[in-house]
């Protein structure tokens, strides 16, 4: 066994990035590479290498799912999971999150620079998948020494990568948490982030995607991309308990198309903020790995043979009013679980927050992550 | 595990063979799987309707998935559990004779448990009251019980005959005790029977 604590080796710890050795084949056929990874690990690794937990980020989520955001400042997006206390506890696990690859933090994305070149990919960058993104972990927890995981955890698209992980690795996974996602994208879902690429690309500072020299990017295309696909994290019920059809900062209307509604002052202030945080041209390869998203395509048609190989724990979580990944998606992952004999464990938790719901306060869901993980062995 | 278990509960834990696999449909939060899991390492899945209910047996590290015994039974495989346990929710289901016929196919065996509705202290309510019973066991009212199918032991054993089920065992219970099966019709407050095809 090494001779040096794992709390001095450089690999772990905050704001972590590692380049990866070899070219990672993806689904589409080409090769990646070098591939850069941005992540970040929490707790430490026992000796049997049994504590280890990924966490899996959604769209326009990151790697800082317990630290403060370097460019926000707010906490940890999901702190209210992984934290000291909470089911996911560095006191207890050592806690992986990485951020996926074609995003703009730190790992390899359209952004980055191309060796090649000098220049950045842009639109050049190959098509990515949520499989390649799963490969692109696998690899980092080859750098970090990691066999196995204890569980992989994510919600919406992190639950993407969560599901696929035991269906390409079945060997490496022990538990699998899969909490208001889906094994496939609906044509609502794709009808959604094509809305969302369109406004990106018919934004005139877009130009094909090279618009990193100037400075002068895609902001507009790119907010309103956030505006129509925040209404699809949201509730009716929530919104209209939110905003209702109440007056921003005004007694009346105005009859003009300023922001007289709370509802369009907020949706714009989520438009803005997200263009400061986030790459046009990441969000329209994320969007396209969500859509070629279907497991049971993968594997002939039938999302019962993806899992057939592993014997990895499962457990099932939606909210009863997300209607961008509603319970029945969620029921079909657990009849292909059923059908291949795996352990399965689904529960539809009610919240008023619709998809947006697996981030927020949310008691139940932190009692049954915690149950799953310590499956009886509390 | 320390938790008193429902005498029916009970009895099918003393009688599950060590290390079986055992599907509880309308296993509530999880107290028989836990039981069988703690004291015969059955290896126990559950399906159960209660959001919450199902909720609290996850919590306690069980495999238990939120569903409906009439709709979604069809999605487990034939013979894929050496039991396949419904306790005191055959009276719940829209089609029990169907429910207990996928029990007989996705379990090698089955236990079903119920109260008994012929027990006398029902039948005087019905004879000299003239109104649905309500009892320890049965304790709603008509109008907002689950309980939609009402049965009789002799009741269930008709069905078993006419579909040609094998009884393997049967218990009958007052109380938490164990009774006879003579007059068990007339005596037993709940009935639990194991079933083969």
């Amino acid at each position: 066994m090494a001779s040096v604590p794992i709390s001095q080796d450089s690999r772990f710890g905050l704001r972590r990035q590692a380049r990866l050795t070899g070219p990672l084949h993806l689904s589409s056929g080409a090769l990646l590479g070098p591939v850069d990874i941005a992540y970040e690990t929490y707790g430490t690794m026992n000796a049997d290498k049994s504590n280890v937990i990924l966490i899996c980020h959604a769209l326009t989520g990151d790697q800082y799912v317990a630290s403060d955001h370097p460019v926000t400042g707010k906490p940890g997006w999901w702190w209210r999971l992984v934290g000291e206390g909470k089911p996911v506890d560095p006191a207890r696990h050592f806690i992986v999150c990485s951020n996926v690859i074609g995003s703009c933090m730190g790992s390899s994305g359209p952004a980055s620079i191309d060796p090649a070149t000098g220049d950045p990919h842009a639109m050049r960058f190959p098509v990515l998948t949520i499989a390649d993104m799963v490969r692109a972990q696998a690899a980092l927890l080859d750098h970090l020494g990691v066999d196995r995981l204890s569980a992989v955890i994510g919600g919406s698209m992190g639950g993407m990568q969560a599901l696929t992980w035991p269906t390409l690795f079945p060997d490496r996974v022990e538990s699998c948490v899969v909490i208001a996602s889906t094994a496939r994208h609906s044509a609502q879902n794709i009808a959604f982030h094509e809305v969302g690429r369109q406004a990106i690309m018919a934004d005139p500072h877009w130009r094909g995607g090279d618009y990193y020299a100037d400075g002068q990017v895609p902001s507009a295309g790119l907010a309103v991309a956030r505006m129509a696909a925040h209404i699809t994290y949201l509730s009716e019920a929530g919104l209209t308990e939110k905003f209702g059809r109440r007056l921003q900062g005004r007694d009346a209307k105005t009859f003009g198309f300023d922001a007289d509604f709370q509802v369009e002052s907020y949706l714009r202030h989520q438009g803005l903020s997200f263009v400061e945080r986030f790459d046009a041209n990441s969000y329209l390869y994320i969007t396209r790995a969500m859509d070629y998203y279907d497991i049971a395509d993968d594997h002939g048609g039938s999302l019962a043979k993806a899992f057939t190989a592993t014997k990895a724990r499962f457990c099932l979580v939606s909210f009863d009013t997300d209607w961008l990944y509603p319970t029945t998606e969620s029921r079909i992952i657990v009849h292909a679980l059923n059908a291949s004999g795996a352990q399965a464990s689904f529960v539809e938790l009610s919240s008023p927050f619709g998809h947006d719901a697996f981030l927020l306060e949310c008691p139940e869901l932190n009692r049954v992550v915690d149950g799953f993980l310590k499956g009886g062995r509390a | 595990m320390s938790e008193t278990l429902r005498p029916d509960l009970a009895l099918i834990a003393r009688t599950v063979r060590q290390g079986a696999r055992v599907l509880d449909v309308g296993c509530g939060d999880g107290a028989l799987m836990a039981a069988m899991r703690d004291n015969a390492q059955v290896d126990a899945r559950g399906l159960e309707i209660d959001g919450s209910n199902v909720a609290a047996a996850v919590g306690r590290g069980l495999s238990v998935v939120q569903g409906d015994a009439d709709t979604d039974l069809g999605y487990y495989p034939d013979a894929s559990f050496d039991y396949a346990i419904l306790s005191q929710t055959l009276q719940t289901t829209r089609r029990p004779d169907l429910v207990v016929e996928e029990l007989l196919r996705i379990g090698r065996q089955a236990f079903v448990s119920f109260p008994n509705f012929a027990h006398w202290r029902g039948r005087i309510s019905l004879l000299w009251g003239g109104r649905m019973p309500v009892t320890r066991l049965l304790p709603d009212t008509w109008y907002d019980t689950l309980n939609i199918h009402h049965v009789t032991v002799d009741d269930f054993r008709a069905l078993v005959k006419e579909r040609g089920w094998t009884i393997d065992g049967q218990w009958f219970l007052k109380g938490d005790k164990e009774t006879t099966h003579a007059n068990a019709n007339l005596f037993a407050e709940h009935a639990v029977f194991l079933l083969r095809k």
